[in-house]
């Protein structure tokens, strides 16, 4: 088996022992999709003017937030790397004959899958069996359910590049704190993680579509419930494919500088 | 003459140390500003070492020793110098000489901390790319070596460190490497785990031809294991040569602890000096360079009935505190 494929395998295996963190992450989540479509729902019975989206695609982008909440958070992290750079555990990695970054990307991959996987099948389940209003909904045809998995796992490569540069930052900053805090606030917020892009005002809109962090969740979200539909949606996967590939440039890049000038910590 | 297998040119390595306070606030800052002081870690290393070597790296704490390990294996990159090891630039050709070496970290762990051990194991297999064929043998030959048969199916959490340092030492010679570097591998083990680890170490160096280098504060490995030591104080590689040719550059004194039927008053032998007396035991310190040990033994058996002679060495411990002193570290 190829190093990467062996070590997404291993983290993968790692990840599914967590039975107990799975059970508590599965009722929060619930719990947490239950408040917010709550507030969605009275703020709509209240509205008056014409909404940018149903509130039948929005019950299902809440809850695709929620069923794949450790797909798409980009403030879910490996504590693990964190570790490895600040403690010079990254000694290790670095007399392996692999590259570091497919490496970490492998890890990271794998854990934002077998954790989603722990999870993501009980609450899809239960969101499919809640009453109306609260009740998770249908693609509208098999091409919008294709396309979202396929947008999902897009944005899910794009997610990881993105932390990948947070990981990668550490090494400058020696601190998780400061680079994480900041690119998850405002990542989260600009994925339409906190409020759902098309609830944004116009402005806010605007700069959440040039920034690459709406493509790892809201994009795939409105695929699903055909909010947007399918032409345009090959488009944003051409856009997905770009961000990735900028993202890994730029990602590769700094880690190689990183690495010129790595310093194991703790003697 | 055997193939030199590593060798070392002036090499220089500085690390700038940044200072912070803790605290959010300056983590934020020091995304910007940060201030730095300059330590040199290596001054100029020079030595090169052969095929089949066991050599022991010795030094204070913070001498160095680690990173120069470092630089060997291609973990770090050096301000200056050039190393050569199996015709590869470590830190240039990382990726493709990394395969050729093994690395043990004596305070670090490669294992995957909450699955069993032999997960890991199969990770490494396939990052080192090792034929099935030869993983199995490799595996073998080290669970009967290091004793690791109940080991191998157990989470690593819950081995004691002496086990799991067995374990690491097997992980880092699954893949067959030509060289072995050892950053205090025995550090925090019992007498028994020690003496295995040792044993160890031995058994691959003849066996395979293993090149050993290993960095330690354990005087009694570098007994044990090393015919040739290298010596560095604040960087600077201060002895670099046998220890029998350190003792014989510092160690001439013995002290001998001779036992004997009771006898009245103190003899005194010449060219020696009595450390201490009693009617049943005395104590010399004895210089080799003026006094030969046998002559002082015929001596004092003209004098008195002797039942038991020890001849003691000054541990190496000594020796190197005396280099330490001698180089003003």
């Amino acid at each position: 088996m190829n190093a990467y494929t062996s070590v997404l395998k291993l983290r993968f295996i790692n990840g599914l022992q967590y039975r107990a963190s799975a059970l508590a992450g599965t009722a929060t989540q619930l719990f947490f999709g239950f408040i917010f479509i709550m507030i969605y729902v009275a703020f709509y019975s209240q509205s008056t003017g014409q909404p940018s989206i149903s509130l039948k695609d929005l019950v299902a982008y809440v809850w695709l937030q929620q069923v794949f909440l450790s797909i798409v958070a980009l403030w879910f992290r490996d504590n693990e790397i964190f570790q490895l750079i600040t403690s010079g555990n990254i000694a290790y990695e670095l007399c392996r004959p692999c590259r570091i970054y497919p490496f970490w990307y492998a890890k990271l991959i794998a854990q934002r899958v077998s954790n989603a996987v722990l999870r993501c099948f009980p609450i899809l389940a239960v969101s499919f069996l809640f009453p109306q209003p609260y009740r998770m909904s249908l693609p509208p045809s098999p091409a919008a359910l294709i396309l979202f998995l396929l947008t999902l796992v897009l944005g899910l490569m794009v997610i990881v590049a993105i932390s990948m540069l947070i990981y990668i930052s550490v090494f400058w900053t020696m601190s998780p704190t400061g680079s994480s805090l900041m690119i998850s606030v405002a990542g989260e917020f600009f994925a339409g993680m906190i409020l759902p892009v098309p609830l944004m005002p116009l402005w806010l809109q605007k700069i959440a579509y040039v920034l690459p962090f709406r493509w790892t969740t809201d994009f795939p979200f409105r695929v699903y419930s055909g909010q947007i539909p399918t032409a345009q949606a090959l488009w944003g996967v051409l856009v997905q494919l770009l961000w990735f590939a900028v993202l890994l440039g730029v990602g590769k890049w700094s880690l190689s500088r990183a690495l010129r000038q790595v310093v194991v910590q703790g003697g | 003459m055997k193939e030199r297998l590593i060798e070392l040119q002036g090499i220089s390595k500085s690390f700038k140390v940044a200072k912070r306070s803790a605290g959010l606030r300056q983590a934020v800052n020091a995304l910007f500003v940060r201030e730095h002081t300059i330590v040199e870690a290596l001054h100029n290393i020079s030595f090169s070492i052969s095929e089949g070597e066991i050599v022991g790296y010795i030094g204070p704490n913070g001498a160095g020793k680690s990173t120069t390990i470092k630089v060997m294996s291609g973990i770090l990159v050096p301000d200056d110098g050039s190393c050569t090891i199996m015709g590869f630039t470590p830190w240039k050709d990382r990726t493709a000489y990394v395969k050729n070496i093994g690395v043990v970290f004596g305070q670090r762990s490669q294992l995957w901390w909450d699955v069993p051990v032999i997960d890991s194991f199969e990770l490494l297999r396939d990052i080192y790319k090792i034929p099935v064929a030869r993983y199995k043998t490799n595996l073998d030959l080290l669970t009967d070596i290091l004793d690791l048969h109940s080991l191998l199916y157990t989470p690593v959490r819950q081995l004691s460190l002496g086990q799991r340092m067995r374990c690491e030492i097997a992980g880092s010679l699954l893949h067959g490497p030509k060289i072995l570097f050892l950053d205090e591998p025995t550090i925090g083990l019992d007498a028994v785990s020690k003496i295995a680890v040792r044993q160890f170490i031995k058994t691959i160096n003849k066996e395979q031809g293993v090149t050993v280098i290993l960095t330690t504060h354990d005087m009694q490995d570098i007994e044990a294991l090393t015919d040739r030591i290298l010596m560095i104080g604040k960087g600077t590689l201060l002895y670099d040569g046998t220890i029998s040719e350190l003792r014989r550059r510092f160690g001439t004194h013995r002290i001998i602890t001779v036992d004997y039927r009771e006898h009245a008053g103190p003899v005194d032998i010449p060219g020696t000096s009595r450390l201490s007396w009693s009617p049943e035991r005395a104590v010399y310190s004895v210089n080799t360079e003026h006094v030969l040990i046998a002559k002082v033994i015929s001596r004092l058996s003209e004098q008195v009935e002797l039942i038991d002679v020890t001849i003691e060495t000054k541990p190496v411990e000594e020796l190197i505190v005396q280099l330490y002193k001698e180089h003003q570290i």
